[in-house]
């Protein structure tokens, strides 16, 4: 198979598109020097297979509708009235979302060298360690898990002494700077002062003890968001009130260093001349992060978990923020576009188109290689923030694929708004969904692949269909164009794997060989 | 040998065990239509049903009653009913199980009159809910599990004619190892009730059409009618008698119970089989002596290289003691035994099973209620070589280079924890190839450069002199 002209083919449609002029020019330009698509096993794999299994399911089971979801449900072209988003979960529908503190302990987690002490039972503490793919270039401290262990008596009598000889310990054994205290529920009903006993403690030790109120009943996980958000407030407030000079970096808010995506990002602003000064929270450090206020403006990802921070940081230190994704080619270009411009640098400007050219041409052959494979499959989505949500309907169409279902645990209205833009008519859109909600829609919809996070994998595998991890305990890196060809290549690995040419067997063996006698007689 | 817990320490560093309501989750899942709700924050839902997905690989459908701080403050019946009926809506359970959480407990709901309340409101009095009370503070998930199960037994059993069906009570084993239970109790031809069963449950194999609730699991009808059993077998040699269910069996109906070690290893393996026999009083059949057979000839095989093994086996209680027994027999030094689980019994236990064994230095060191800073700390200090159990030993291999063989739950950063097979004459051939061939790997990865670095450098003329005289 000539693959080259594969991917020329691509190109070509791309740039008539009319949408991505830009990559066919740099296609056009370099010269055809399109580079082989790295395809290790799939190369031999039978692509043409999964197209004749199609229409999986014929049987949709009906289920009963929840009438208070029935409002955070909605089909793109057939209801008007706005999403509702932003509630409580439904009590017995099986939410997929965590809570307040799994909210403030993901943001926070990835700040390498600080404590993270969970004041709470030992379950908070055993169910986030180490969970998220962050990576560090310094301490690791904060893949340890430290918890009070609180036990019967300690929630009879309260917990406060423990915490301040827990706190005790840890500061003899580690010599930390900085300890983040996090709130759990029975911490939060049996009141006690966590204010007071982190004061003391920083008192005591000379060094910052910052509480984090996240008990796990008082909101949903974006309150949780907001309680980790009022925690870096707290840390990267100037001693004294004294003015911090400042100079031209920038801070990236809302990039947790996955797989060390941070530093794909960092990279690409290096080379076009621009200095990050501090990430929150990927691979920061207590000394980067009191150097935040020294920025000039603050590029925002994760909007859900960091816009509160980022409207703070502009109303107290004065610093103007830009929302940004580096989530896909498109959206990639885009953002180094609009920071390079924020600059108003003719020669960042240029750098800019620079690195986007040699960056597109270098993955563009790859992706267009896939999108051959991929183009007219059918994605459901259901991730926990908008941003991602937003910046995966526009990936998906760069490899040909349409969103048909999607949803977040935790989007905004203005952030369902824009997703209701930018799908097609008929898409069903939804708000804090559940496995049985999942299911319907995946069959009714005819999807080929899930995106999602552990609790959905097996789902999609159980059906049948394809998977794509887009979690925060991922191993490989889905920023900037080196994770736009790693998810292409995900996608390609998941929804054209030869696994699925079995998948009418199982229970129902007879049936599945009537109907395809030519994958059964490959397989012997 | 030493004996050590951590009940004075103010914090937990890295920790061993999990909360009770994930046990709980387990055992319900073993039951035939059952679905289980979390009374509490929306959160432990989540995380257990992560946790236990990671693992077995399967959806894992878990309701919350989704408190707020509004069910926190006034109290969380409206939360609960409603909870409950949506589960009904949307699943059709046959059977549900009500845990309580931490905060449920703390706020102290009335879980048992709210669920029958509950009943009685929307007409469903023939639906079977079993109220457990695990709040996450009460201890690890081995005792959410073994309560659990308790309660299961008392919510369902009832007086029943005598009849031949034995009862087999596990504890959390793998999907695997549950087969393998039930393969040789089929080739002994003996009829039983194994609670709870979810080697299907939360090992299910691909179907066209998806499931819910997947199919299999204990059903209600076997439970009602466990009191008639002839006997009870309960693989818990290490559970505290108040949260015993084959104790309640006993007990309230006076079915004799045998409490047995998991047949891990050669001596347990034994003395489950004889067990059988003597209960049944059926004979151990040829197919099942060629398995001991072959286990036999295996140990024999690799003794040498297991010798070389000094080894930490951390987990739940009930895996800690069998694995340490399968080590002992076969040469492997156990020099730390650690749970995170509070439980005095396997202290004892232990001690016992070492004293029997002479080739056992007894610098041993036996750790409850323990945490991994603790665990590697020691492993340091005793010159391990090999850790067994689960994933979150990783750490062990991360830090001291100490490789780990993976066993028992959560395995969550390999594939096939559910398919691990450890029980029986033939598990446990597979169990210790698992060891052997990690202390191999070790071996032949190392050993060129060791024996290079060790004596390949020519002496120094002091140290000549020095031997000289």
């Amino acid at each position: 198979m000539d693959i080259s002209s594969d991917a020329m083919d691509g190109i070509e449609r791309l740039a008539t598109d009319g949408r991505k002029g830009l990559l066919g020019l740099c296609a056009a330009e370099s010269g055809y020097t399109l580079r082989r698509p790295l395809l290790s096993s799939f190369e031999t794999a039978p692509i043409a297979v999964n197209c004749e299994v199609k229409k999986m399911h014929e049987n949709i089971r009906p289920i009963p509708a929840i009438e208070e979801r029935k409002d955070s449900i909605q089909t793109k072209g057939r209801t008007r009235q706005e999403l509702k988003c932003d509630t409580d979960s439904v009590a017995g529908c099986v939410s997929q979302r965590a809570c307040v503190y799994c909210g403030a302990r993901v943001v926070l987690n990835p700040i390498t060298d600080a404590i993270h002490l969970v004041h709470g039972p030992i379950g908070c503490a055993s169910y986030t360690w180490d969970i998220r793919g962050s990576l560090t270039s310094g301490a690791d401290l904060f893949r340890f898990s430290f918890s009070t262990d609180l036990e019967e008596l300690d929630v009879i009598f309260g917990g406060e002494k423990k915490l301040a000889r827990a706190i005790d310990d840890l500061t003899a054994k580690y010599h930390p700077k900085l300890i983040f205290v996090y709130s759990t529920c029975i911490v939060g009903v049996i009141g006690d002062d966590l204010e007071a006993v982190c004061r003391a403690a920083a008192e005591k030790h000379g060094i910052q003890v910052i509480p984090v109120q996240s008990s796990g009943f008082a909101g949903n996980k974006s309150a949780g968001y907001r309680a980790a958000c009022d925690a870096l407030l707290n840390l990267i407030k100037p001693e004294d009130n004294q003015q911090i000079e400042k100079d031209k970096t920038i801070n990236y808010l809302g990039d947790f260093n996955l797989a060390g995506e941070l530093w794909i990002i960092r990279n690409y602003l290096k080379r076009i001349g621009i200095e990050l000064n501090v990430a929150f929270t990927g691979d920061s450090s207590y000394e980067t992060l009191k150097t935040a206020t020294k920025a000039s403006f603050n590029i925002v990802q994760c909007a859900g978990s960091m816009i509160y921070l980022a409207n703070k940081m502009k109303e107290l230190y004065n610093i103007p923020y830009l929302n940004v994704s580096f989530l896909g080619l498109e959206d990639t270009s885009e953002s180094l576009r609009r920071i390079a411009k924020t600059f108003n640098d003719l020669e960042i400007m240029r750098r800019t188109e620079e690195l986007i050219k040699m960056e597109t041409v270098s993955i563009i052959g790859e992706i267009q290689y896939y999108r051959q494979r991929l183009q007219g499959k059918k994605a459901a989505v259901y991730v926990g923030g908008g941003y991602k949500a937003i910046s995966l309907i526009k990936q998906f169409r760069e490899l040909g694929i349409e969103v048909v279902m999607i949803g977040t645990q935790t989007g905004s209205k203005e952030e369902y708004a824009t997703i209701n833009n930018l799908v097609n008519d008929g898409t069903v859109i939804m708000d804090d969904t559940n496995p049985s909600e999942l299911e319907r829609f995946i069959l009714e919809k005819e999807a080929d692949l899930l995106v999602g996070g552990v609790k959905e994998r097996p789902l999609a595998y159980k059906m049948g269909i394809a998977f794509i991890d887009h979690n925060h305990d991922r191993r490989h890196p889905l920023s900037g164009y080196a994770g736009a060809v790693n998810f292409a290549r995900e996608v390609y690995s998941t929804v054209c794997s030869p696994v699925w040419k079995y998948r009418k067997r199982g229970d129902k063996n007879e049936k599945a060989e009537q109907k395809f006698p030519q994958c059964e007689r490959k397989s012997l | 040998m030493k004996k050590q817990s951590r009940s004075f320490r103010n914090v937990s560093e890295n920790p061993c065990n999990m909360c009770m309501p994930l046990g709980g989750i387990i055992a319900f899942k073993g039951i035939q239509g059952s679905m289980t709700l979390l009374h509490g924050s929306q959160g432990c839902a989540t995380y257990m049903r992560r946790t236990i997905s990671e693992h077995y690989s399967e959806p894992i459908d878990v309701a919350s009653s989704s408190l707020n701080e509004k069910g926190t403050v006034f109290g969380g019946e409206a939360n609960l009913k409603k909870g409950l009926e949506n589960v009904c809506l949307l699943y059709q359970p046959r059977i549900i199980g009500v845990l309580t959480t931490c905060l449920a407990e703390t706020i102290g709901e009335d879980i048992q009159r709210i669920t029958a309340d509950y009943k009685l409101e929307k007409q469903r009095p023939e639906l079977p809910i079993i109220n457990v009370p695990t709040p996450g503070y009460g201890g690890s998930h081995s005792e959410g599990y073994w309560h659990t199960v308790k309660k299961i037994t008392a919510g369902l059993a009832k007086e029943t004619p005598k009849h031949s069906k034995l009862n087999l009570i596990i504890p959390h084993i793998s999907a695997a190892d549950i087969r393998e239970l039930k393969r040789l109790l089929r080739l002994m031809t003996i009829e039983f009730t194994l609670l709870p069963d979810y080697s299907d449950t939360l090992d299910a194999p691909y179907a066209e059409t998806y499931q819910k609730i997947p199919s299999g699991g204990t059903s209600i009808e076997d439970i009602a009618t466990m009191p008639g059993a002839p006997a009870t077998i309960e693989l818990g040699i290490t559970v505290e008698e108040g949260v015993s269910p084959g104790k309640y069996l006993e007990n309230e109906f006076g079915v004799p119970l045998y409490r047995l070690p998991l047949p891990v290893g050669i001596e347990n393996t034994n003395l489950f089989f004889h067990t059988l026999k003597e209960i049944t009083g059926k004979e151990i059949p040829e197919e099942i002596q060629r398995e001991r057979g072959r286990l036999l000839d295996g140990m024999f095989d690799s003794h040498k290289h297991n010798f070389q093994g000094k080894a930490v086996i951390f987990g739940e209680p009930e895996q800690v003691f069998s694995a340490t027994k399968l080590c002992l027999e076969n040469g492997v030094t156990p020099k730390i035994m650690a749970t995170g689980s509070r439980t005095r019994k396997i202290d004892q236990l232990l001690a016992e099973e070492l004293k029997k064994f002479e080739h056992v230095d007894q610098e041993t060191v036996i750790l409850s209620d323990t945490d991994f800073s603790i665990i590697m700390e020691k492993c340091r200090q005793m010159g391990v070589n090999l850790a067994i159990g689960h994933s979150e030993g990783k750490i062990l291999t991360e830090r001291e280079g100490i490789s780990l063989v993976r066993y028992g739950f959560p395995v969550h950063d390999r594939v096939g924890g559910q398919r691990l097979l450890s029980v029986g004459y033939q598990g446990t051939l597979i169990f210790l190839d698992r060891i052997t061939n990690t202390l191999l790997e070790n071996k032949y990865k190392n050993y060129r450069a060791r024996m290079f670095e060790k004596y390949y450098p020519l002496p120094s003329p002091a140290e000549c002199e020095l031997k000289a005289r």
